[in-house]
């Protein structure tokens, strides 16, 4: 379990790394590489040229405004999952960092990458879709923004493009009055959640929003009727089997953690 | 078919150490091959197993998911730069031995340093939180539960500032260079003004 | 006497060097050796037709590749089978290197030799092979190829079952598992040209044995090879397999090409080409009476073997012979057919047949219960074996081929022991309450009898140097248990000396050559008497040496703290370490102590300087060969929670009592206790080697082979009742295995107690326990 050789790269800034994205489309973007270099380990891609982003600094930084949270790219799940400002303006992130893997891979692994891996069975990408977030991309030919629920196009598939890096994702503040939870069912602590459901609940109208990892090829999100909104998410879920569940426990458990999680979201102070 | 090389330079235990890898040289592999330290073990190569756990920039991390070239200039703390130089173990290590929180030792050294990690970062941890930072390694041999009372009875040793020689736990010593010349005053190693307490520099 | 350590709980001698991270493990030895890497099969079952290495020709670094084709005499033979028995009527085992045919995904096809594990690697990546692909055969339901079909009954079963007033009929399933150390299987291989020596370090929990496999495959003399078994990170039975293709290619390779070589198995290899163990389908019938006294117990099973049988049919035996666990059968039948499929070999991993046993039996005495709505507990004293029934005979022979006698326990007393340590009499009160607040929780309770310390034999050399240093050695070798340690205690108890005085080697044919190995429980049984045998007539020799020098008496002295001494007058003493120098009569003098062994300084006696019957040199050496096994027992409790929505399990509690005879280490007892049940749980909730019909294993990394985190075990509360063993000095059993037998077992139990629902099957994932409830919670 070795990588395969690869030509490696290390710009010291966005406009480097983007330059050389630019000229060798078949490069792939290396940061945390907590998902990316298992994949290299069990030789299941062979990337043939590597640009490590870890010594761009200007994507190391974390800006919170009252508006959201604008994440760079070499952002540490860790270090955000600290961010005490962060949370209070975006409680969900507090609520799914702790939830992804385990500490020691959250020092390592970036908000970012987790997005732009696009795993459907992932936290994060799940936490994005709902909250509405922008995924900025530098590219040769600019810049542009790009939303969540667009970005997510098919499991570990996006809409980024061969030259194109993910610079910052750009989560908008939680509303006022609105609570949120983050719950998921995994079979080791840490794991991959069979089902996890993150949601939103507008305290003053009962608005409920919920998003779905696990249990559709990308993050669903769904506004959820205030009539049987477990069933309704049942409903709506598009579960697949594999050796760890079946798709029909998956579905019953898109309901019952989908009323768990408007509990704890109505019930957060 | 001739693979480019990396010059890269280390900061292993306090001591600067240079290497010459391709590009995908692992950063486990550049200690235990490159390097000769082989304390740090490659437990599984995809990530789960914690075997290969070292500080990077006093993080714990995984080093079989780094690549070395990545790491250049970096500090890095394996299970050798435990000890003291006079070969006195830690506190850490001397509780997880008080308390059998070992048998074969292939998955210790990474436990040792995701402790190291947690107790810089919380040197009180609660049960949950211990449960919690040891929940991403993986042991065969002891049911975990020593290794979390090893855990607690470090947290108290090291309370009871029984931290050891100030240089102890942070200048790891090197069998080839000589501990005076590793730049102890500079990075997240440097010792502690007047503690051996890992983490007390930042606090 | 101040020296007694045996039984305390003493701090690991191991540890210190390993803290430090100074254990040396296969893969960190022989940093300048060439690295090897396999093709192997990605096929269940299919003829290689072709080897092309041509595009691997140019990879940097490249050595060697090798295929059947090169592999000389008998290494191009099937390895060896290692324990034949007549049922095993088609036995079958593999070639080093696959020739024409591959049997399961991962057996080597192709072995690469290169600089370093990378750039194997990149050439092994690069070889093209053909195959001309085969149906595979996967499952135990699809299986069909017999390798081995055994019966054995004691009392008539048919007749006991005919006239039992009320019978039973049940069908269970274990599903696979495996060993899975964090270090995988590893070789190194040097050959010393000067010497005309090979040494082989291996990753092995049997030196011994693999240096003699070795030797009889490359047609070399046994006293050309020699074996260490370095620092091993971890066994738990897949250790014990050998010689495996890697051990015999990797010394041939280094002596062909003078070079020395090494292979490091790396994780997705160790799920595909080490070997796994547990599948069976068991199918019951069970005849009692209105008392649940069982009158017959009739088991046929079937047993998944895998690919090929190198390790003969040991573990369908043991499940066979352990299945009748602590209770009386008046009437036992059981009969299994191993079947061959397209998946991994199947040799022990800790438990070797007993957890099924233990499910099989166990889930039985349940649903007697339930069936005469009878306490389980209750049925279960009424039918187990009581004290003064030992040594209590089962009629079975046993897996060393010798009787299965149980020699020593008090069953009912360990069953007192485990209802009082988790509260069973006042469970129903506590089970009331949960559901009163919409809790489900449940309660289990499972027995096991463990048949420890098999022979053949184990031997052991203690020997103390001019300067005090006594050095014990043994052949069999160590992956956690902490030997080194036990040995030490029991050598310091045995002789009288301070244990830091004591250093002991396992695993390392140089220093002990004869040894059978490390499984089964049986070291501390095996190698601790055989080590406590060598250290009294160490005791005895030091003794008469000691006794001319003091004119004493032999039977006037003692050792206390290293000082040899006349009892009830310390003043009369003489330290052993210059017992030891008197024990070499020299000529020459190298050293301040030696002077007093020199021809001028030893005082002259009637006879020899070395009397007729001794030997220079302050050492023992003997050997322990039991008669049969020791049996070791044990039951465990469980009490769990099911999430009635999800059907998550959770662990409330888990408390053990077991029973090992003599403790030498209780510490060390208990470490070995927490690590089995942690794979007992994980057995019972985690862990499957999931293959689909081609016969791919779906999840051959720790992503998807789901080993326990620490927040997966539960706690583990322990009590201990010691009933020696009346068959060895030490009065010990053996500790190694007991803690994984009952795990599936007893949470199967209070699953079933927490739902209502059936467990018949084993792992039982939250997605399993919704559909058996119905698919509704």
């Amino acid at each position: 379990m070795k990588p395969p050789p690869f030509r490696w790269s290390s710009p010291g800034t966005t406009a480097e790394a983007v330059a050389l994205l630019a000229a060798d489309p078949r490069a792939k973007v290396l940061a945390g590489g907590q998902s990316l270099i298992p994949l290299l380990n069990m030789r299941l891609a062979s990337p043939p040229h590597l640009v490590d982003i870890n010594r761009v600094a200007e994507l190391d930084a974390v800006e919170v405004t009252g508006d959201g949270v604008r994440v760079g790219a070499l952002v540490r799940q860790a270090h955000l999952e600290r961010d005490e400002a962060a949370r209070k303006v975006c409680p969900l992130l507090g609520d799914a960092l702790p939830l992804v893997a385990h500490p020691v891979i959250r020092n390592r692994g970036t908000v970012v990458g987790s997005i732009a891996h696009g795993d459907p069975a992932a936290e994060l990408p799940a936490v994005a879709a709902l909250l509405g977030a922008t995924v900025r991309i530098a590219s040769a030919a600019g810049v542009r923004d790009v939303p969540a629920d667009v970005f997510f196009v098919a499991p570990l598939e996006t809409a980024l493009r061969p030259g194109e890096l993910v610079t910052s994702v750009w989560f908008p503040a939680v509303p006022p009055a609105t609570g949120t939870a983050v719950v998921e069912l995994s079979r080791r602590h840490g794991d991959y959640a069979l089902c996890g459901v993150a949601a939103t609940v507008d305290r003053e109208t009962g608005a409920a929003r919920a998003a779905y990892l696990g249990v559709a090829p990308v993050p669903l999100v769904l506004d959820l009727p205030a009539d049987d909104p477990g069933g309704y998410a049942a409903a709506s879920v598009d579960p697949e089997a594999d050796i760890h569940a079946t798709a029909a426990y998956r579905r019953h458990l898109a309901t019952v953690l989908t009323r768990r999680a408007l509990a704890a979201a109505r019930d957060r102070p | 078919m001739t693979e480019e090389q990396h010059h890269i330079t280390l900061h292993v235990n306090g001591v600067p150490r240079t290497a010459t890898v391709p590009a995908r040289r692992l950063l486990s592999d550049a200690l235990r091959h490159d390097l000769g330290l082989t304390g740090t073990h490659a437990g599984c190569e995809h990530g789960v197993c914690g075997c290969c756990t070292v500080l990077l920039d006093g993080e714990p991390v995984r080093s079989c998911l780094l690549l070395a070239v990545t790491a250049q200039g970096a500090a890095i703390r394996t299970v050798e730069g435990l000890a003291g130089p006079d070969g006195a173990l830690h506190p850490i290590q001397r509780a997880f031995a008080e308390c059998h929180g070992l048998q074969c030792g292939f998955c210790t050294p990474g436990f040792l340093m995701t402790t190291a990690g947690l107790l810089d970062r919380s040197p009180a941890p609660t049960d949950g939180e211990i449960e919690e930072s040891m929940a991403g390694n993986l042991c065969r041999c002891t049911g975990y539960q020593n290794i979390t009372t090893s855990v607690r009875r470090a947290a108290e040793l090291l309370a009871a500032g029984q931290g050891g020689d100030p240089a102890g736990p942070w200048a790891g010593e090197d069998p080839q260079e000589p501990v005076a010349e590793a730049p102890l005053a500079a990075g997240p190693y440097a010792p502690p003004p007047g503690g051996g307490v890992p983490g007390e520099a930042r606090r | 006497m101040t020296t007694r350590v045996f039984g305390e709980r003493v701090e690991r001698r191991e540890d210190p060097r390993l803290l430090r991270g100074e254990g040396r493990y296969l893969d960190d030895l022989g940093h300048d050796a060439l690295e090897v890497a396999f093709v192997r099969s990605p096929h269940a079952h299919a003829r290689v037709l072709d080897v092309d290495v041509t595009a691997a020709l140019d990879v940097e670094g490249l050595v060697a590749i090798y295929t059947h084709e090169d592999l000389p005499g008998r290494l191009a033979d099937p390895l060896p089978l290692l324990i034949p028995h007549p049922a095993l009527t088609a036995p079958r085992t593999a070639h080093a290197l696959a020739k024409d045919l591959v049997r399961h995904v991962g057996e080597p096809v192709v072995m690469v030799v290169a600089a370093d594990r990378y750039l194997a690697e990149d050439a092994a990546d690069r070889v093209r092979v053909t195959y001309e692909v085969l149906p595979p055969v996967v499952g135990l339901d699809r299986a069909e190829e017999v390798a081995a079909h055994l019966v054995q009954e004691v009392g008539d079963v048919d007749a006991a079952l005919a006239a039992a007033p009320r019978t039973l009929e049940l069908r269970l399933d274990i599903e696979r598992s495996a060993s899975t150390p964090l270090e995988g299987r590893g070789v190194y291989a040097r050959w010393d040209a000067d010497d005309q020596r090979l040494r082989v370090y291996s990753s092995t929990q049997t030196p011994t044995s693999v240096r003699f496999a070795v030797a009889a495959i490359l047609g070399l003399p046994d006293s050309q090879v020699e074996c260490v078994a370095p620092d091993v990170g971890g066994g738990f039975g897949v250790k014990i397999m050998h010689p495996w293709p890697e051990e015999v290619l990797v010394p041939w390779a280094a002596r062909l090409l003078g070079r020395e070589v090494k292979y490091t198995e790396d994780r997705r290899e160790h799920f595909v080409a080490a070997t796994h163990e547990r599948a069976q389908e068991q199918h019951v019938r069970v005849g009692f009476d209105d008392d649940g006294r069982i009158l017959a117990l009739d088991v046929r099973f079937l047993h998944d073997h895998g690919a090929y049988t190198p390790y003969g049919i040991i573990v369908p035996i043991i499940t066979s012979t352990q299945l009748p666990g602590p209770y009386v059968l008046p009437a036992y039948r059981v009969e299994f057919s191993s079947l061959y499929t397209n998946t991994v070999p199947v040799t022990p991993y800790r438990g070797a047949g007993r957890p099924q046993a233990a499910f099989c039996m166990e889930r039985t005495v349940d649903r007697i219960a339930a069936e005469l709505g009878l306490d389980r507990a209750e049925v279960r004293r009424r039918n187990i074996v009581q004290p003064e029934q030992m040594p209590y005979d089962l009629g079975l022979t046993f897996q060393d081929g010798r009787p299965a006698i149980y020699d020593s326990g008090d069953f009912p007393a360990t069953l007192r022991m485990i209802t009082d340590l988790i509260g069973w009499d006042d469970f129903p009160r506590r089970k009331a309450e949960a559901a009163a607040e919409g809790r489900r929780i449940g309660i289990g309770l499972a027995c096991y009898v463990e048949g420890t310390g098999v022979g053949p034999y184990e031997g052991g050399h203690v020997q103390v140097e001019p300067n005090g240093r006594v050095n014990v050695s043994t052949g069999l070798s160590s992956q956690g248990q902490g030997h080194q340690t036990v040995f030490a205690q029991i050598v310091a108890t045995e002789l009288g000396v301070p244990m830091e005085d004591v250093h002991v080697v396992t695993g390392d044919t140089r220093r002990f050559g004869y040894a059978v190995g490390t499984f089964a429980s049986r070291a501390a049984v095996m190698s601790g008497n055989a080590i406590a045998l060598a250290a009294r007539e160490l005791r005895a020799k030091a003794l008469r040496i000691a006794a001319d020098a003091l004119e004493a008496s032999p039977d006037d002295l003692e050792i206390v703290e290293g000082i040899v001494r006349v009892k009830g007058s310390p003043d009369a003493a003489i330290p052993l370490r210059t017992v030891a120098v008197l024990s070499n009569p020299l000529r020459y003098s190298f050293s301040e102590e030696s002077r007093a062994a020199t021809q001028f300084s030893l005082p002259v006696r009637g006879g020899p300087p070395v009397p007729r019957g001794e030997a220079p040199g302050l050492e023992g050496r003997d050997y322990y060969s039991p008669e049969r096994s020791t049996f070791a027992n044990g039951m465990h409790a469980a009490i769990v929670e099911v999430d009635p929505e999800t059907a998550d399990v959770t662990i409330l509690r888990y408390a053990v009592v077991h029973d090992c005879g003599n403790l030498i280490n209780p510490m060390i007892v208990e470490g070995q206790i927490h690590g089995g049940v942690a794979q007992g749980v994980a057995g019972a909730l985690y862990e499957r080697m999931a293959y689909d019909e081609h016969g791919q294993l779906q999840n051959a990394s720790f992503m998807d082979f789901l080993m326990p985190y620490a927040t997966e075990v539960p706690h583990i509360e322990i009590a201990h009742l010691e009933t020696p063993s009346p068959l060895n000095p030490l009065g010990i059993k053996g500790a190694g295995e007991a803690g994984v037998i009952p795990g599936s077992a007893v949470l199967a139990a209070a699953i079933e107690d927490a739902t209502g629902v059936a467990i018949a099957r084993m792992p039982v994932s939250p997605s399993e326990l919704f559909e058996l409830q119905g698919g509704s919670a």
